[in-house]
């Protein structure tokens, strides 16, 4: 990488980008090899010599303190200390010279995602890096927020500083960088000039074969009778900072998908809690299922009602890590598969459910039935999507599908809802995704702030009247 | 170069039996050295340990009088522990047991007792300990109580009550001023399994317990539901498994074993109550449990184990004049090194070169 260049990393889930990053700002040590800094090999055992060379990064996960304010978060984050007046001096002068306006005696549980990243970027440029890795940075970000940043990177680098872009909008790299790296499966399969590929070319180098689009189902547009109905649902937020829900009203037909779009944190694990049964609504009919007031019931009887549940954390959430998939199947099933009559498991059908899903998704793994942690990201997410599509539910409610999964794989799980919906079942996607919302889904509402927005008809909206509103817009206002 | 520790993809079967084994040869070889600088010969003190106890009749039937309320502890225990409830006052719940069991006995000694006095009184031992293991059940669940403080601090409140009743209300009589009850006449005494032996019904009990408990662990939605909702309780709220039910159930389960175990100490080996009946049996327990791996045929295992170590401590106090406190150090050592082996079932030890060190 040259001064003044914007490269990017381009890879798959589980290519090695993560990795080689971590060993360039220190955090990991590499086996074999040496990094050249300045023409000199450089020794980077930690992330405070990166730093202390000017190398800075920018995480995808933020790590602040909720409760402090900006000035102290970044405080805390020097290598040399300085009294607090001097820092919160220095923060207002950088981020006015950058455009990231901030106000430095806020505490962070008052900012928006987009002002998080920018005491992130702030806290690294007050270091003065020559080079600067952004890892994801706009996965979190509305398209306008995206945009603002895009400025930011194009003053930096006249300033002659290198970034370094990790992203899997292949768009966005084709705008923004000069040069690219493709790493397929910890090796580097190509080098090229983005800006002279297209996002389909760049896509088949990162996996190494043709990639398509879902295709929507034929004539998909009649809707069919109203299976989930949710009415004025508030909910409280269950966590200090935490968002809860405000006067949710949506009404989901059978054949139909429908798409919640948002920035993260504006309510969605509240409305995913609500709508499992994981959190009790506060009245019965509030949410209507089938006819049925189910707001006050758990989520086994919810399942039992033909419903299915898909939350966004793989591991920890929706499967156990050190449990095999067999058992969970079994954590998903027990309550309407017949997997345990009178109490007793049967390990029998469980490996079946577990054969039949790895067939139907080409889950790959090692033996037979592995423990869900040996599974990568993307398999996992094939299975536990598998898991609930094959039980041939009525209602699926999904929550960020195809997060951290690889093309290929986000291909297959978008397919198989697309014909979930097409046999006569109602989908509702939760997602940060807006390509993958307009790709899937037949109407789509946004939620900001724990208020869901009405539902618009995907086709007749476009990505910045989605953007508006997921930066807190009112309709009126985005059309 | 530095040491790192890297997790484990898999964990192989081999490994998870070769941990605990680890584990005592590690105990072994520092109660070797720990012999050795109390001036004992490590050798003879190893074979008056762990060989004179299991070399005859007498040494096997002790063997299986301690083993009894340990196993019988660390089953009710391995389940807590699995849904991570953190259940620290098994001997107050052994001791309230006994309590609950011996009153009945008290209570009708010298008056109308027949048939029916023995099943009630494990009944009421059971009950006992149940009931006492569910205050913490209840802080914990209604009141966010931390239960390893509460379910310890209960244990002090159980001996205290058992001191008050064996030196108050409950004295025998005719004791000469004795802190203990009347001793328990045949209709509230276990029967021996032979005559002129040691071991009683408690013991063949027990093992129908252990039998019952691993069908539970390994077969049932029950089992699988408290192991969830210890090790990923948020997909055990998605499964629709509620931790506080669990929570509930664990407690009043391993309170029932514990109260059990006391009253068929109190019933089967001691026949009456005393002051300090337990050597301790529901603190050992813990060790048992987890050298058990939370399995309850590993607590079998475990639980004959560390009951060797008790009579082979007896043993070593008598010939070699080692203190009884060289056992509690072994058994201390011995879990530390259990807990220490099960790093390495989660992680790999690897030894790096870094290129800048």
């Amino acid at each position: 990488m040259r001064a003044g260049e914007a490269h990017a990393l381009l890879g798959e889930n589980g290519a090695g980008k993560s990795t080689l990053v971590k060993m360039l700002y220190g955090l990991l040590q590499p086996d074999a090899g040496e990094v050249y800094w300045r023409g000199a090999p450089a020794a980077l055992p930690d992330p405070r010599a990166a730093r202390a060379l000017g190398i800075g990064m920018v995480f995808q996960h933020f790590s602040l303190f909720e409760a402090m304010s900006v000035a102290e978060n970044v405080a805390l984050a020097l290598d040399v200390p300085e009294p607090l007046p001097r820092v919160a001096e220095r923060l207002a002068a950088v981020s006015r010279a950058y455009g990231l306006p901030l106000e430095p005696g806020r505490e962070i549980w008052r900012l928006s995602v987009g002002e998080r990243q920018r005491v992130e970027i702030v806290r690294c440029l007050m270091q003065d890096p020559r080079l600067i890795i952004l890892d994801e940075p706009t996965s979190v970000l509305t398209p306008q927020e995206a945009e603002g940043l895009f400025g930011t990177l194009d003053r930096l680098r006249t300033e002659g500083r290198a970034v370094l872009y990790i992203s899997h909008k292949l768009e966005e790299v084709r705008r923004l960088c000069e040069a690219a790296t493709i790493l397929r499966g910890g090796r580097v399969v190509a080098a090229c000039d983005p800006r002279a590929e297209s996002a389909a070319s760049l896509a088949r180098m990162m996996v190494g074969a043709e990639v398509g689009a879902a295709r929507r189902a034929e004539g998909g547009d009649d809707a069919g009778p109203v299976r989930l109905s949710v009415h004025a649902l508030s909910l409280p937020p269950d966590e200090p900072h935490g968002v809860g829900l405000q006067d949710v009203s949506l009404e989901l037909r059978a054949g139909e998908v429908l798409g919640i779009a948002g920035v993260a944190g504006n309510g969605q694990d509240a409305l995913f809690a609500a709508l499992s049964g994981e959190r009790i609504a506060p009245a019965a009919d509030r949410i209507i299922l089938d006819g049925a007031a189910v707001g006050r019931e758990d989520i086994s009887a919810r399942r039992r009602r033909g419903a299915a549940f898909v939350p966004e954390e793989r591991l920890g959430h929706a499967a156990a890590p050190r449990f095999r998939l067999s058992e969970n199947a079994l954590l998903a099933g027990h309550a309407t598969e017949g997997f345990a009559p009178a109490g007793f498991i049967r390990r029998s059908r469980l490996l079946g459910v577990v054969d039949r899903v790895t067939a139907a998704f080409d889950v790959r793994k090692g033996p037979r039935d592995p423990e869900a942690r040996a599974l990568s990201g993307g398999n996992l997410q094939k299975f536990v999507v598998g898991r609930e599509i094959l039980r041939g539910p009525r209602l699926l409610v999904v929550c960020q599908p195809t997060w951290g999964v690889d093309a290929g794989a986000a291909q297959v799980i978008r397919q198989a809802i697309l014909d979930l919906a097409r046999g006569g079942a109602a989908v509702l996607v939760i997602s940060q995704d807006l390509d993958e919302l307009l790709e899937i889904t037949d109407r789509v509402a946004v939620i900001f702030h724990g208020r869901l927005s009405a539902a618009l008809p995907t086709g007749w909206t476009t990505r910045e009247e989605i953007g508006l509103l997921m930066g807190g817009a009112t309709p009126a206002e985005a059309a | 170069m530095r040491l790192v520790l890297e997790q484990r993809a898999e964990t192989g079967l081999a490994l998870r039996l070769l941990s605990p084994l680890l584990a005592v040869a590690l105990a072994l070889v520092s109660a070797s050295v720990m012999f050795a600088a109390l001036g004992a010969d490590p050798l003879v003190a190893l074979h008056a340990y762990f060989v004179l106890p299991l070399s005859d009749s007498w040494g096997l039937q002790e063997v299986a009088v301690k083993a009894t309320p340990l196993v019988l502890i660390s089953v009710g225990l391995a389940f807590c522990y699995r849904a991570g409830v953190w259940n620290i006052g098994a001997e107050g719940q052994f001791l309230v047991g006994a309590l609950g069991g011996a009153w009945l006995a008290v209570a009708t000694h010298g008056g109308a007792q027949g048939p029916w006095l023995l099943p009630a009184m494990l009944a009421a031992g059971a009950l006992g300990g149940a009931l006492f293991a569910l205050i913490p059940a209840l802080l914990r669940t209604r009141f966010g109580a931390s239960e390893i403080l509460t379910s310890l601090m209960l244990v002090y409140v159980a001996e205290l009550l058992l001191d008050w009743l064996v030196r108050g209300p409950w004295r025998d009589p005719a004791g000469f001023n004795m802190p203990q009850t009347v001793t328990f006449s045949p209709a509230a005494t276990l029967p021996l399994l032979a005559e002129g032996g040691r071991v009683n019904l408690g013991t063949p009990l027990t093992l129908l317990v252990v039998a019952a408990a691993a069908l539970v662990a390994a077969r049932t939605l029950k089992g699988f539901e408290i192991r969830l909702v210890g090790e990923a309780p948020r997909a055990a709220r998605f499964a629709g498994f509620d931790a506080k039910h669990v929570t509930w159930a664990v407690f009043a389960f391993s309170g029932a074993l514990a109260g059990l175990a006391g009253i068929m100490e109190v019933a089967g080996t001691l026949r009456q109550l005393q002051p300090g009946l337990s050597p301790g049996y529901g603190f050992t327990a813990i060790i048992v449990a987890f050298l058990g791996r939370l399995n309850p045929m590993g607590c079998l295992v475990a639980g004959v184990f560390l009951a060797v170590t008790f009579i082979g401590g007896e043993n070593a106090q008598i010939m070699l004049r080692l203190p009884l406190d060289a056992t509690r150090v072994f058994q201390g050592l011995l879990l530390f090194y259990v807990l220490a082996c099960d790093t390495l079932l989660l992680y790999r030890v690897r030894l790096l070169r870094s290129a800048a060190a």
